[in-house]
């Protein structure tokens, strides 16, 4: 009676979209692979291992801005917190590769050697198991998913909304921040976790597993469109959508708005988590840096630069930003942060909707603006909208 | 009754009881609309105060299954208020608030209270102005309302067979791809009244559903109400008197926040302290 879940699946998305899915399968899982490892290094296409990280990294940057988006764009929920559950999914995937380095390290022995320091003389209790693939796999979806539950469930079960839920999300990472900065934590104190040497035995600094790491990083992140797409047009994102516009009007209509939003808010610290735990093999760190609030506030920017409460505006965003950063944290790195700002406030002035937004306006000029222009149309014919949603894209512009 | 009874008559009395046949007794079904009494909302004694203002003030009011009442009453006599109470999001200092024999309102959450049966529209149209017309229907339609069906939830053809009914009621057929943010203001009342009949509630709580109206638009929507009744419990917060009398149910008159005159329009409108307090002398 009821079809496969699959198959309703791929039904969701449109021909468009498909190909450009298959391009971006092509590109990452053919062309990267070719041109780092079979391209010899003075080859003119060949991609260098600087590249490869690069792109790699900012792939999950690309996870953690769809996973922003959901909560922000689609339901409305302002969170400045996301860093922390990137941040929990690193060290929890970091443990197992601060294990795998075994007595390869300075001091040589069983110990990670930042306990050595300490001078402690056996694994703190949390630690047990961390040797295991498995049990690291576990804790990168677990430990994200049980502290934004319980968070989310007190907070929504509380109705705290809008700025007053973005400061205490910020003030939540602040907090995990200097809790993992001191020693006696137990995750390495200020340095984190680095000199990482294998994962399940094979060296991590080798090509091949930089091209492995890049692949698994982009399986991630068009496995998390794929799903981003099936919840914002099934039923559940009509729902989420409903909730951001006008909540009271949910609730009286007989929907429970906090099972709604602890869903949407868990899932969405549980794919920050899946990023984080494949970012820091690929950057070979992780330090409590990164639950700072100026990274989670960076999350929430790429989002608006791309273009909220739409999947591609949010992936566009996370690449735009970070590429334009790598570029001017080695040309000027000093302009960066004001240049971060001016992004920011020239995006909130002038693209309310983002480079999406813009897009859609410029396409609208072009075009006559007629009735059906207005209405959702099926399948929009150039790439860069397809996996957007199109009622919410094409009425945003309209109320714009 | 006879002091002796066989086993086989006791049975059967017992049975006609279960049965709902003898007025003797029914059977209680834990959070089921219970319309034994033919009361469907009962409030007693309810008290609201904000900031030591009293909002409501000893309020108690009934409301008969499948009747037609009116609310009127000057700004402030607590009409918007009391519907706070009924459908959960004010819960009241003191008092009760009973939905049929058995549902106490102010032991419940607003979705909940949504589930047993209370629908409410709010006196500013608050449709989902991003979504298209019959997605705001499709959301309000009585469902399972819980995330996992949501999740896998799809229209059934008999699904859509009601959204079409609703959509031709609310006349409304011709813009079901429209988003609902660019309906007229009368067009989004007549939707918010749509989504409450896809909800398919027991009670209807309308806090002026013709501000912004035509006088077209005004005659349908009483005609629209008056054949709801009966099937449905309808209670009606309107200033337009012209509207009360097209309805012609019962009309209660608050005024700060308790019941101060009821009957029907004429006699209510003949009473001295109701033209008094109008008047505001």
């Amino acid at each position: 009676m009821r079809t496969p879940l699959t198959v309703r699946l791929f039904a969701k998305l449109p021909r468009a979209g498909w190909a450009a899915l298959a391009l971006f399968a092509l590109f990452a899982w053919v062309w990267v692979p070719v041109a780092h490892l079979a391209l010899p290094a003075d080859h003119a296409l060949h991609l260098s291992s600087y590249w490869v990280s690069l792109l790699g990294k900012i792939l999950c940057y690309m996870v953690v801005a769809v996973a922003m988006d959901l909560i922000w764009g689609y339901a409305g929920i302002l969170s400045l917190g996301h860093g922390l559950f990137f941040a929990l999914g690193g060290y929890a995937f970091g443990m197992y590769l601060m294990r795998q380095i075994g007595r390869d390290g300075s001091y040589g022995a069983d110990l990670p050697d930042f306990m050595v320091f300490l001078d402690w003389k056996e694994l703190p209790w949390y630690w047990t198991g961390s040797d295991s693939f498995l049990w690291a796999l576990l804790l990168v979806v677990a430990v994200p998913g049980l502290l934004a539950w319980v968070f989310g469930y007190f907070a929504f079960r509380s109705r705290i909304k809008g700025v007053y839920f973005a400061i205490i999300t910020q003030a939540l990472t602040y907090a995990a921040m200097l809790l993992f900065f001191r020693n006696e934590t137990g995750f390495g104190g200020n340095n984190g976790f680095t000199d990482f040497k294998r994962i399940l035995g094979y060296g991590i600094t080798t090509p091949e597993m930089r091209v492995i790491l890049f692949a698994l990083s982009a399986a991630l992140l068009a496995g998390v469109l794929l799903l981003g797409r099936y919840l914002v047009t099934s039923r559940f994102g009509r729902v989420l959508t409903a909730i951001r516009d006008a909540e009271s009007r949910v609730m009286f209509i007989g929907y429970n708005p906090l099972h709604y939003k602890l869903f949407i808010w868990t899932l969405s610290a549980v794919l920050c988590g899946l990023a984080g735990a494949l970012y820091v093999p690929q950057v070979g760190i992780i330090n409590p840096s990164e639950m700072s609030p100026a990274n989670s506030i960076e999350i929430a920017v790429w989002v608006a630069v791309g273009g909220r409460g739409t999947l591609v505006g949010a992936v566009l965003g996370a690449g735009i930003v970070n590429l334009a950063k790598s570029w001017f944290t080695v040309s000027f790195p000093e302009y960066w942060p004001f240049f971060l700002g001016f992004l920011f406030i020239a995006v909130t002035l002038f693209l309310p909707n983002g480079v999406i937004g813009l897009w859609s306006k410029l396409r609208g000029r072009h075009a006559p603006a007629t009735e059906e222009e207005a209405e959702p149309a099926p399948a929009p014919a150039a790439e860069p909208a397809v996996l957007t949603a199109p009622p919410t894209e094409s009425t945003r512009g309209a109320a714009a | 009754m006879s002091t002796v009874i066989d086993r086989d008559a006791e049975q059967a009395n017992q049975r006609e009881q279960w049965e709902g046949g003898a007025n003797i007794g029914h059977v209680v079904q834990p959070g089921e609309l219970d319309l034994s009494h033919d009361v469907i909302l009962y409030l007693d004694d309810i008290t609201v105060s904000f900031d030591g203002f009293r909002a409501l003030n000893k309020l108690s009011l009934a409301i008969d299954a499948g009747e037609l009442r009116c609310i009127i009453g000057p700004n402030g006599a607590g009409k918007t208020t009391m519907m706070d109470v009924i459908t959960g999001k004010t819960r009241p200092d003191e008092g009760k608030a009973f939905f049929g024999q058995t549902l106490d309102l102010t032991r419940m959450s607003e979705p909940e209270i949504a589930h047993a049966g209370i629908g409410r529209k709010f006196q500013k149209p608050t449709v989902f102005e991003q979504h298209t017309v019959f997605e705001n229907l499709e959301l309000a339609m009585k469902a399972d309302k819980r995330v996992r069906r949501s999740l896998f939830a799809r229209l059934t053809a008999e699904e859509g067979d009601r959204i079409a009914a609703v959509l031709e009621r609310i006349r409304l057929a011709g813009a079901a791809d429209r988003s609902a943010g660019l309906l007229s203001h009368g067009q989004k009342q007549w939707l918010e009244i749509g989504m409450l009949l896809m909800q398919e509630p027991k009670l209807l709580l309308l806090d002026e559903p013709v501000a912004g109206m035509t006088d077209d638009e005004t005659e349908r929507t009483a005609e629209l109400f008056v054949s709801l009744a009966g099937e449905h419990s309808l209670v009606v917060v309107e200033h337009d008197m012209a509207f009360v009398e097209a309805l012609g149910g019962k009309v209660t008159v608050l005024h700060e926040g308790s019941v101060l005159a009821e009957g029907d329009l004429a006699a209510v409108q003949n009473d001295q302290r109701v033209i008094e307090v109008y008047l505001g002398r």
